[in-house]
């Protein structure tokens, strides 16, 4: 059996309190195995981000247990955080704000080789750097004095892949690292996504809305609703018999191009 | 003659930078848009498609430059017209735009009602109050929106639900055409869904007469367009119906981006995406020779310097030199 990377046993995260109060992930439980890749999928609202972040260590948890390696997750200092986003990684969905747009793309990549804690010479980090922008399509001579702001979404997205390349993270969370650029870059970032996934063997979870995005990259999915995950499970199985209500609505919800879509106008 | 709600005839525009450069982000555009008929553009990030919105709409504002080309709006020529004429008589009643973030149109403290009677008064000056709140409601209700929308603040609604009042507002004087220019990209499948169903019920319903349709995702296109013109490079490089393009694209580039869309169908796992290598030519050159050149993975030496124009093929115009075998 692989070894767990994340654990989570009845994880609840409440917003607001009183009358204000909001459940955004309610009594999940779920076990993360190391070197698969896993997707949560559902609408706007019900709690991907908030089990993304809590998994970051960016938000506590209400109550309930989260193991990271069967240890609970603390993150008391700084020097915790750090230690622990050495080995977890995110991807997020605006590439435009992922960036402090006051850095240059060189200084960028730099900070990934400073947070890794090796001191490398001038020469010997600029070697790093750029294979990892090559790895990536990206030329660093090109970006070299850049700011983020220059570049096009697709090329700071895959940036952003360059800086996971250089970080080597056991466990990498993306949340809908491509709902903002179009189907052709997609398929690139998607592609670079699955072969760092080969070259490097991390776990990768997936956070997105498209369920037959979902279904191309992970192993299992989860699915979620109003905060609760109402069927999880191997990814070929849920596409083809889905059992919960709100499984088979997302699934008809995604337009396809063999099934008929628009059924309600009829 | 048919009749054409929308008639653009060799449209070109450019951008003027700062620098005195130009970028010539529409070269070259000529299409129909027949009444009740709903026309997709399909295309990658850049090349062209909302500035050809923009163009569409006769909205030629700074550093976009008109060049050339006619444009005729439901039979009124959108470019010999003063502004005033063209803000009365064109903008809103013959032609309406749904942005992208049409949602963050909304001004917060103004309440939804207030919207569509400002639009109302410019158009319809002679229309009471009560008349205008009137038509307000029927046409929520008709469009299966909530009329109670109408008194709350814009953020009050939920994303989806600010999208499809944008769209409620924007078609309140049943305009003939309507530019819908990636109205669902901000939003989850569930919303997206709704939306669409908005846009369909519309043009059904009659309350618009024709819809140009702009989005990078295909599989949506199939479903709301009757048409779909595949945009690279700031020109049309094949345009036929859903199905055409969708199953059998003749130009490489259509085939590419059929080769990029992801469905929730158990065959896909199987296949890999096809990422198109490379990245667009840049649109700041005068380009000759076809633009898909660099990238194509079945290019021949003379489509490095012929770009061919639009040739008719039964149904369908396509802009390539290697179908019919003319290579």
């Amino acid at each position: 059996m692989k070894p767990l990377v994340f654990e989570a046993k009845n994880l609840v995260r409440e917003f607001g309190h009183g009358k204000q109060k909001t459940i955004a992930v309610n009594q999940a439980n779920f076990k993360i195995e190391e070197g698969n890749v896993y997707a949560i999928v559902g609408e706007s609202g019900s709690g991907k981000t908030t089990t993304a972040k809590m998994l970051l260590g960016l938000l506590k948890t209400s109550s309930g247990v989260l193991n990271f390696y069967d240890k609970p997750l603390q993150l008391k200092n700084h020097k915790d955080r750090v230690a622990y986003w050495q080995q977890v990684q995110a991807i997020f969905q605006d590439p435009f704000s992922s960036f402090n747009q006051f850095y240059k793309v060189q200084d960028l990549l730099l900070n990934c080789l400073v947070m890794k804690g090796e001191k490398l010479s001038k020469e010997a980090s600029y070697a790093r750097m750029s294979t990892a922008c090559q790895y990536v399509n990206l030329d660093l001579k090109e970006l070299w004095n850049k700011h983020p702001f220059e570049l096009s979404g697709g090329q700071m997205q895959r940036l952003m892949i360059a800086r996971i390349f250089l970080i080597h993270p056991k466990v990498l969370i993306a949340d809908e690292p491509t709902s903002m650029i179009d189907a052709c870059s997609r398929a690139t970032i998607l592609d670079m996504l699955m072969k760092l996934r080969e070259d490097i063997g991390m776990t990768i979870i997936f956070i997105t809305h498209d369920i037959g995005l979902a279904y191309y990259v992970a192993d299992e999915l989860f699915i979620m609703e109003n905060g609760l995950i109402v069927e999880q499970g191997d990814a070929r199985k849920i596409i083809e018999n889905p059992t919960a209500q709100y499984t088979k609505h997302l699934l008809t919800d995604v337009p396809t191009i063999h099934h008929p879509w628009l059924t309600e106008l009829d | 003659m048919r009749e054409y709600t929308l008639a653009v005839n060799n449209l070109y525009a450019h951008y003027r930078t700062r620098f005195g450069e130009k970028v010539y982000s529409v070269d070259g555009v000529t299409l129909n848009l027949e009444k009740g008929k709903i026309l997709g553009i399909a295309g990658e990030s850049g090349c062209g498609k909302s500035t050809l919105a923009n163009c569409l709409m006769g909205c030629f504002f700074k550093p976009l430059h008109y060049a050339s080309g006619s444009l005729v709006i439901d039979g009124v020529d959108a470019l010999n017209v003063s502004a005033e004429v063209f803000r009365k008589t064109v903008l809103g009643t013959r032609i309406a735009y749904i942005p992208q973030a049409a949602m963050n149109t909304l001004n917060p403290t103004i309440k939804i009602k207030t919207f569509i009677m400002d639009v109302l008064k410019e158009h319809r000056p002679e229309m009471t109050k009560d008349e205008m709140l009137k038509l307000a409601t029927s046409r929520f209700e008709a469009l299966g929106l909530n009329p109670k929308v109408l008194e709350a603040y814009p953020n009050e609604l939920s994303g989806g639900m600010k999208q499809r009042t944008v769209i409620a507002i924007s078609t309140i004087l049943n305009p003939k055409v309507l530019i819908a220019d990636e109205p669902t990209s901000a939003l989850d499948v569930t919303s997206q869904k709704k939306v669409i169903l908005l846009i369909k019920r519309l043009l059904l319903e009659g309350y618009v007469e024709s819809i140009v349709f702009i989005t990078h995702e295909l599989p949506l296109l199939y479903h709301v367009a009757d048409h779909i013109a595949v945009m690279y490079a700031g020109q049309f490089v094949e345009i036929g119906t859903q199905k055409e393009i969708v199953f059998s694209g003749l130009h490489p580039y259509t085939k590419a981006l059929m080769g990029s869309i992801i469905v929730p169908e158990l065959e896909i796992k199987e296949q890999k995406l096809y990422a198109i290598p490379g990245a667009p030519p840049n649109l700041k050159e005068k380009l000759t020779g076809c633009r898909f050149y660099d990238r194509c993975q079945m290019r021949q030496p003379e489509c490095k310097t012929i770009n061919p124009e639009m040739k008719q093929l039964g149904t369908r115009q396509h802009r390539c030199l290697l179908v019919e075998g003319n290579v």
